[in-house]
Formats: structure tokens, C-alpha cells, sequence
């Protein structure tokens, strides 16, 4: 006799009281696949956010008035200056302006055609590599490259990107709220089921404690029974929430420009979402035990 | 008489097969000196703030005796039982029983003492959802006797009993003389050391009430104390079996 068809004294079976389990675990573990996948798939784009800006800024140099002819000098003129005050600095690993090609690159899928682009005045862009250990004081940077070159401005990335993260990560713990609070409502639901159950069925387990079971005897076969309808139900979440993940991952692939990257699971996530069915059953067993060992006790 | 036989072989040899049970029923055996198997000293029982339904029992019984309990309807005879299955607390007074202060022991102890004891309810107490062969097999499950023992012995028992036909029959699907059958062969399958058997003979016609009789003189003769609570005073007269005779709530002996 296996695992999953193990004999019970107990006509659990056919309860009414536990045969609705499944149908409230398997909603329970498909939002808690969703949010944790929300959480996994949050935390990929922060880390990746966090590792793409890791290191760098940006000076915008704003172009010298003129036509675009009559501007480049000038602005060449502004660049330079702010390359050699970069140099300068012992904290930077590396500074190098854009060339008019990357700018173009970067600037058409809002303005357009190249062609017109090149007869706008453009400002400069710097990219900047600062060094692994610095001490760096961005603010004293900026303040020093606006003194010294007009129309010259340092861009933290992290100055709009903390509040985007910040947001994610409010959403991440949202997420991990969801799935605690889901936790919980799956346990007091398995924990009343069980007292419900062992209240309908007290005179087979009055009659099995005369027989000479033991506690564990009667509070194992809650347990099993709790721990099938709870994988029961997890699975069948799981399987409601595979196309939803799946949806997800196909329309990340159609957004451009690279911003958001691939929205698709990570291992980890796959194999925590994987997992839920499992813990959810294991939880329903827990919790069914601990029911039914509560229940026992105040019994004879 | 060789039916008759196969019954208390098929209980021998399933009580042989329950390890942990009958270690301790062996053990116990062979203690020349054991205590009596139940005592009762002061014991009084009431409900709630009612009056006491049982009061002043004081009796011992001891090791391989045979008594009927008898008395009139509401005399306390049931409840006089259940406190010795250890399914009632007293409110007053100790119950020792084989040995052990009832009220004392500790939680973990209570199954193992109560494997010592096999009970005939009243009303049967069969588990409706199980088959006659697994109602009868549960005291062997519970001590974890091995399967094929169990698929072994537990028919003989029901064999021997009358229900060779209906091994496989649920509670519901049986006449009540039948399903009281199936609970006194619950209740001896593993040979228990106090057998306590409630009107058991009630629901039989008087040859398998002899029958039964004879079984559990058997069981007493293999070292099972037995006690029959019965209104059977035809029983009661055709054998010499000492009485606990209950009147308003009080014991006397006979």
C-alpha cells in the first residue's frame, strides 16, 4: 500500500468538511505563484538596473549657441575641458565623450531620421567609469564640472533610479506580504477543516483511543489526508498559474528599447514556484497535525 | 468443537504476531506477583453538579477471575465500565488498574494499558465505513501487527464466530446479532488481559450466546480476566461466576 493510497480508519474520505480543501489551496497557491514570481522577476530587474548603472555616470554638455556648424567647436571646446577635469580626478577610471554617430543612435527612435539630426545642434555626452574602491563625492563632482564648464551637468542615474527602485522593492515586499498572508489564510483554513472534521468523526476516534491507538495513530491519518487534498489543490494552482507566467515572459519580449530586459523567471524563481504545491501540502499536513494533536489532548 | 478451536487459535496466533503487546502481556504473565487487575477504592462519579450516578465502589479484581456485573437499567453498569476502559475520568477515589493509578499515568501511557483491556460496547461501536474484516483487524493494526498475520487469523476469528460469508460486509449491511459478533471478535482478536463486555449476549440467540460464553471462559482460562455486564439472569443462574451487583449507584458482591 503506497504513500498516496495508504488505508485509513478514519471515513475521511468522503468528508465534506475537507473535500473543499483543494478548492481553496489551489486559488491560494496560484496567487502566491504569481506574487512570488512578481517578487523574483522585481528583484532580476533591480539587480540588473543595479549592476547596469554600477560605476558609471553620464555629463551632459549642452550644446554652444549656433547652428549645428557653429556650435561644434565650442562645444568640442566644453568637452575637453570636462574630460581633462575627469582626468584630474584620481577616483575616475575612465571618461570618453560619445561620437556624433552614438548620439544619433541614441536619439532616433524619438526624433527620427538621421539626416535631420545632423543639422540640429547636439548636445555631448560623457560616459563616465568610476573606479571600484573611490571615495568619490558625486555632489562635490557635479558642483566642480558646473563651475567650470558652462552648460555642463553630471547625471547620477542613481538620483531617479533609487525611486524606481525603491518602488520595486516596496513591491517586492508586497509580494512577500501576499504570499505570507495566503500562508496564513491556507493554515487557519486547514486548521478549522481539521477541527471540524474530528468534531463529526469523534466517536470513531473515542472508539480507536479505547482500541489503544495513540494520539499519533489518529492525528497521522488527519495529517496524510490533509497532505493529499492540500497537493491536490497545489498542483492545480500550479497548473492555473503556468500560461499566466508563461503570458508574461512572451509580452516582455515584445517590448523595446531593452529597459525592462527579459521578464522571464529565473531558475531559482521556476524552482520556488515548482515548489509551492509541495509546501502548501506540507503545510496542510502541519497544520492538520497540529489540529489534531491540540483536539486529542483535551480528549480522554 | 473443532470450530471451536480455530476461534481461540486464530486469537492465539494473531495475539502471537502483535509484538509490542504481548511482550508486555507476557511479561506481565509471568510477574508471580502482579497486582489485582483492577481496583477500584472510593471511586465515585457525578456529572456536571449532579448527584454521583456511581458511589463508595471499592472492589478488586483479580488476575484471571470471571464476574458479571449485573443491575438494573440506569444502575451505572456502563459507566462502571467505562471507567475501567479508561474512558471516564472518576471524581472521586483511584482506580489501579493492573498496577497503574489510572488518574496518575501519563498521557503516553494510557494506549498501552488500554491494549491491555478489550471492550464488547453495548452499542457494537462498529466503524460503519470499514469491512467486518477490518473492524475486527483495528486492535491488531493499532499494535502493528504484520498485514499477513492480520489477513491470516482475522478470518479464522470471523470464521469461528459465524460470519465466514460476510468477511468483507460493512456494519450497515449486517443484522444486529451479526454485528454484535463482529465487535466481540474486535475485542478478543488480541487477546486481551481484562476482557469487559457490555450485554454482550443481548442481540444472539441462546446457542451463539453460549457460544461466546464458552469463549470467553476459554480466554479466562488462558489467564484473561473477563467481566460480562449482563441483564441475562438465565446467563447469570447457568453459571457460578461470581457477581458485582449494582444497585442505586452502589456495589455489592456475590
Amino acid at each position: 500500500m503506497g504513500f498516496f493510497n495508504r488505508r485509513s480508519d478514519l471515513p475521511l474520505t468522503g468528508d465534506a468538511t475537507s473535500r473543499f480543501l483543494p478548492w481553496i489551496v489551489a486559488p491560494m497557491v496560484f496567487l502566491s505563484a504569481i506574487a512570488l514570481a512578481s517578487a523574483f522577476i522585481l528583484n532580476g530587474l533591480i539587480g540588473r538596473w543595479d549592476r547596469d548603472i554600477a560605476g558609471t555616470l553620464t555629463v551632459e554638455v549642452a550644446a554652444a549657441p549656433g547652428d549645428a556648424d557653429q556650435s561644434a567647436s565650442p562645444t568640442r571646446a566644453r568637452v575637453d575641458r570636462v574630460l581633462q577635469l575627469l582626468q584630474n580626478d584620481p577616483n575616475i577610471k575612465e571618461a570618453h565623450a560619445l561620437s556624433q554617430e552614438q548620439l544619433i543612435a541614441l536619439l532616433a527612435p524619438w526624433l527620427g531620421s538621421s539626416d535631420v539630426l545632423k543639422d540640429l545642434p547636439l548636445p555631448a555626452l560623457i560616459d563616465v567609469t568610476v573606479k571600484q574602491d573611490n571615495d568619490l563625492d558625486i555632489d562635490a563632482l557635479a558642483a566642480k564640472i558646473s563651475r567650470n564648464v558652462p552648460g555642463a551637468s553630471l547625471d547620477d542615474h542613481r538620483r531617479w533610479l533609487s525611486r524606481l527602485i525603491g518602488l520595486s522593492r516596496s513591491i517586492e515586499w508586497l509580494a512577500i506580504g501576499i504570499v505570507t498572508l495566503i500562508g496564513l489564510v491556507t493554515t487557519m483554513t486547514v486548521y478549522y477543516a481539521t477541527r471540524t472534521g474530528m468534531a463529526i468523526h469523534r466517536e470513531v476516534i473515542e472508539v480507536l483511543h479505547v482500541i489503544g491507538a495513540p494520539d499519533g495513530y489518529i492525528a497521522e491519518q488527519f495529517a496524510h489526508r490533509a497532505f493529499i487534498l492540500g497537493l491536490r489543490g497545489g498542483l492545480l494552482g500550479l497548473a492555473m498559474t503556468l500560461p499566466i507566467l508563461a503570458a508574461i515572459a512572451f509580452s516582455t519580449h515584445k517590448i523595446e528599447g531593452g529597459f525592462l530586459g527579459d521578464l522571464s523567471l529565473p531558475l531559482l524563481g521556476m524552482l520556488s514556484v515548482a515548489l509551492l504545491p509541495g509546501v502548501a501540502a506540507a503545510l496542510a499536513m502541519l497544520t492538520a497535525r497540529a489540529a489534531a494533536y491540540g483536539v486529542l489532548a483535551r480528549m480522554l | 468443537m473443532t470450530q471451536h478451536k480455530r476461534g481461540l487459535d486464530a486469537i492465539i496466533g494473531a495475539c502471537n504476531s502483535s509484538d509490542g503487546l504481548h511482550k508486555d502481556n507476557s511479561l506481565a504473565r509471568q510477574q508471580a506477583d502482579r497486582p489485582n487487575v483492577v481496583q477500584f477504592d472510593g471511586v465515585g462519579v457525578r456529572y456536571g453538579h449532579g448527584p454521583e450516578i456511581i458511589q463508595d465502589i471499592d472492589f478488586a479484581l483479580p488476575a484471571g477471575s470471571f464476574h458479571f456485573l449485573t443491575g438494573s437499567s440506569g444502575a451505572g453498569k456502563s459507566s462502571l465500565l467505562r471507567l475501567m476502559y479508561l474512558a471516564q475520568k472518576p471524581s472521586r477515589g483511584r482506580i489501579m488498574l493492573f498496577g497503574v493509578d489510572a488518574a496518575a499515568a501519563k498521557r503516553y501511557q494510557l494506549p498501552a494499558l488500554r491494549r491491555r483491556v478489550g471492550v464488547v460496547f453495548q452499542d457494537f461501536r462498529l466503524l460503519d465505513h470499514l469491512s467486518a474484516m477490518d473492524n475486527v483487524a483495528l486492535p491488531l493494526r493499532v499494535a502493528g501487527a504484520p498485514e499477513q498475520d492480520i489477513q491470516k487469523f482475522v478470518p479464522d476469528l470471523l470464521a469461528w464466530v459465524g460470519l465466514a460469508d460476510h468477511v468483507d460486509a460493512k456494519p450497515p449491511t449486517l443484522s444486529g446479532g451479526q454485528q454484535q459478533r463482529v465487535a466481540i471478535a474486535r475485542a478478543v482478536i488480541s487477546r486481551p488481559e481484562l476482557l469487559l463486555a457490555d450485554e454482550p449476549t443481548g442481540n444472539v440467540d441462546d446457542q451463539i450466546a453460549m457460544r461466546l460464553i464458552y469463549l470467553f471462559e476459554e480466554l479466562n482460562k488462558l489467564g484473561t480476566t473477563v467481566v460480562v455486564a449482563t441483564h441475562n439472569a438465565n446467563l447469570v443462574g447457568r453459571l457460578s461466576y461470581p457477581q458485582l451487583r449494582l444497585q442505586d449507584g452502589r456495589l455489592s458482591h456475590g
